[in-house]
């Protein structure tokens, strides 16, 4: 029965790990791409260390396990969010369908990135050290 | 692989073509790039793949110890992925032409 649902854990984990991939390959631009790895990979990667804590059944093996879930989810967010600022202010283009852009109105002097308009530099407001 | 003939054996088996499919599938995007952004996250979801992959193979040949392995690589791949964005961020200019080929 534990083997059934370990088993079956692994094959979800599996699949979602896919679907992060196959979003990676496929997505228009970075964002929707980071958006993939992060939620699809983090889900996928859970999933399946989950099946490998049910499988041991065992103190060490199931602490560590979750322990690596844990981690995780609680660093995918994160890493996500300062590679999505660090890429928006480097100016990475977005999708032209892009429906909504909340930064673009926060911060008007960042310009849109055309591809033969200058590269925009650091954030306009942030004071940060002198180079 | 030891339990290859059983339902747990099998799955593991199947599992880990499947992951496996999925990092030659980053690693295309990955060779692709075009932004240096887009590599790190290949490079990123590669190492959140490879501890599944590292979960995965531990079942297969029934060696609890490899979970350390996974979980030791995820904790380095985000101090990774930190390192990546902060460099993006504070990178000079001239580095990217060539990227944004």
């Amino acid at each position: 029965m534990l083997d059934a649902v370990a088993a079956l854990c692994l094959l979800a984990g599996a699949f979602f790990c896919l679907v992060a991939a196959i979003g990676v390959v496929r997505l228009p631009d970075l964002f929707t791409r980071m958006h993939a790895a992060s939620k699809a990979g983090t889900f996928g990667v859970g999933l399946t260390m989950l099946g490998v804590a049910v499988w041991s059944a065992d103190a060490g093996p199931v602490t560590r396990a979750l322990a690596t879930v844990a981690f995780l989810v609680l660093t995918a967010p994160v890493g996500a969010h300062l590679l999505g600022r660090a890429a928006y202010r480097d100016g990475v283009p977005l999708w032209e369908r892009t429906v909504v852009d909340e930064k673009a109105a926060e911060a008007p002097s960042l310009p849109r990135t055309p591809p033969a308009a200058p590269r925009p530099r650091r954030s306009a407001g942030k004071p940060g050290p002198a180079r | 692989m030891s339990g290859s003939g059983t339902l747990l054996g099998t799955v593991a088996t199947a599992s880990l073509g499947i992951v496996a499919l999925a990092i030659a599938l980053t690693l295309v995007r990955l060779v692709r790039g075009p932004h240096f952004a887009d590599r790190v996250v290949a490079v990123d979801l590669l190492a959140t793949l490879a501890v599944a992959f590292l979960g995965v193979f531990a079942v297969g040949v029934d060696q609890p110890v490899l979970i350390d392995v996974g979980l030791a690589l995820a904790l380095v791949s985000f101090v990774a992925t930190v390192a990546f964005a902060r460099f993006i961020e504070r990178r000079q200019p001239t580095h990217t032409e060539a990227d944004r080929a």
